[in-house]
């Protein structure tokens, strides 16, 4: 399994592997919002987090779709779907979803705090947003890893792995957000929504990678 | 150990491609199916490895002990594609391989060596030719021990001297009690029963 896990890395951050790519894409989203909205430096402090949020959300759905398809096509796939005997699929699963988090998620949630300066936030609501980031965006790839195993069989699922996936992440942007405006905003609780986030990711670990292992073992052909 | 089919019948995109295939394959025997394209060989083996549901019959494995109870965890699966990655050096692919299938036997400079390919394992997959491709993924049946070999068109892209090593391979594969089940059109010069497809699907 650790084997599964440096392989998976690897070809994360090798060429083509993607890392990049998400960051890159996370970049541009959050550098274009101050000249979309404009000079208000309160407004932008304001929806700093929101957009931080949205943009690591759209950035970590981006390579998603690679997941389970580039072991596809070169037959890995087939042959770790045969050793479910000895590895449990949904395991291996779960570590292919954590070795994607640590090559291509991770990245955004260090490169969050760089980008909270573009949105004019202070210290401790940056701060705040990359935790919940940091603790919210696991769940994310193994929501996501359910709909790239629905997908796999599709030469073009990219698009639809989003369509599939973004309503069910929906709840883990509401409680991302919230809770890191609960650091701010005085009357708002942090603590309660960043427990319902934890609880989310740790549901979710167990959820996608069981529903992802379904899909492959039926979606083999 | 016994490796036994019974009335199998395989279908693609809802149509039966054959049916009712039996074959019982003791240890040291192997099949060599033949039979023109579409005739269902690929599927056939695909439903043996457990990848693809039978839609009749029944495969299963005799005396395996608790290690080798299933054909899945019993076999190694060579299919068209090699199952390696690019971006990575041989030595890596092969490596991984041989973690994660658990019962390693050959070390990968040896399995390497054996296939003829010594000393490339530093260099990226991607920079070999179709035929090396190849000989790398049949190394990767060397380095962990299955007694059931499921190969489908193994010497795709070989040239003549690689089939005749692998026919050896696959010899001695038999010879030490293994079971090997291949799809192919070429002689593989090894004692083998021999399963006709397209005449067996009695459809």
């Amino acid at each position: 399994m650790l084997a599964l896990f440096t392989r998976d890395l690897r070809l994360g951050v090798r060429a083509g592997g993607g890392a990049l790519t998400g960051v890159i894409f996370f970049l541009a989203v959050i550098a274009t919002i101050p000249f979309g909205v404009g000079p208000d430096l309160n407004l932008l402090a304001r929806i700093g987090p929101a957009i931080l949020w949205i943009g690591a959300l759209l950035a970590s759905l981006l390579g998603l779709d690679r997941l389970f398809q580039a072991d596809r096509e070169d037959g890995s796939l087939d042959l770790m779907v045969l050793a479910d005997d000895r590895h449990f699929l949904s395991l291996t699963v779960l570590v292919k979803c954590v070795a994607h988090w640590v090559g291509c998620v991770l990245p955004l949630v260090v490169a969050a705090p760089l980008l909270g300066l573009f949105m004019n936030m202070e210290p401790l609501a940056i701060g705040a947003t990359a935790l919940t980031l940091l603790v919210g965006t696991p769940a994310i790839t193994f929501i996501g890893a359910a709909g790239a195993a629905v997908a796999v069989v599709l030469p073009r699922g990219g698009l639809l792995i989003s369509v599939l996936v973004l309503p069910l992440t929906i709840p883990v942007l509401i409680f991302g957000v919230s809770a890191s405006y609960g650091a701010v905003a005085e009357p708002d609780p942090f603590l309660q929504p960043f427990l319902i986030l934890t609880a989310l990711t740790l549901f979710l670990a167990v959820i996608g990678p069981l529903a992802a292992g379904l899909a492959l073992r039926h979606g083999s052909d | 150990m016994r490796l036994i089919a019974e009335g199998l019948g395989g279908e693609r995109g809802g149509e039966m491609v054959f049916s009712g295939v039996n074959f019982a394959l003791d240890a040291g025997h192997a099949l060599i199916v033949t039979g023109p394209n579409g005739s269902g060989k690929s599927t056939l083996l695909r439903i043996v490895a457990g990848l693809l549901p039978a839609a009749q019959g029944s495969v299963r494995v005799e005396g395996g002990g608790d290690e080798f109870s299933a054909v899945a965890a019993a076999c190694h699966y060579l299919g068209h594609q090699n199952a390696m990655k690019t971006a990575l050096t041989v030595s890596e692919n092969l490596d991984f391989w041989q973690r994660f299938n658990d019962e390693p036997r050959l070390a990968i400079d040896e399995a390497l060596k054996v296939v003829g390919l010594g000393g490339i394992g530093h260099l990226p997959y991607g920079y070999l030719s179709t035929g090396q491709k190849r000989r790398v993924s049949i190394a990767k049946l060397l380095i962990n021990h299955r007694p059931i070999w499921l190969l489908d068109e193994p010497t795709a892209g070989l040239d003549k001297a690689s089939e005749e090593r692998f026919s050896a391979l696959m010899s001695s594969h038999c010879t030490n009690g293994g079971i090997v089940v291949a799809a192919t059109h070429l002689p593989l010069g090894i004692d083998a029963q021999g399963l006709r497809m397209g005449e067996a699907a009695g459809a």
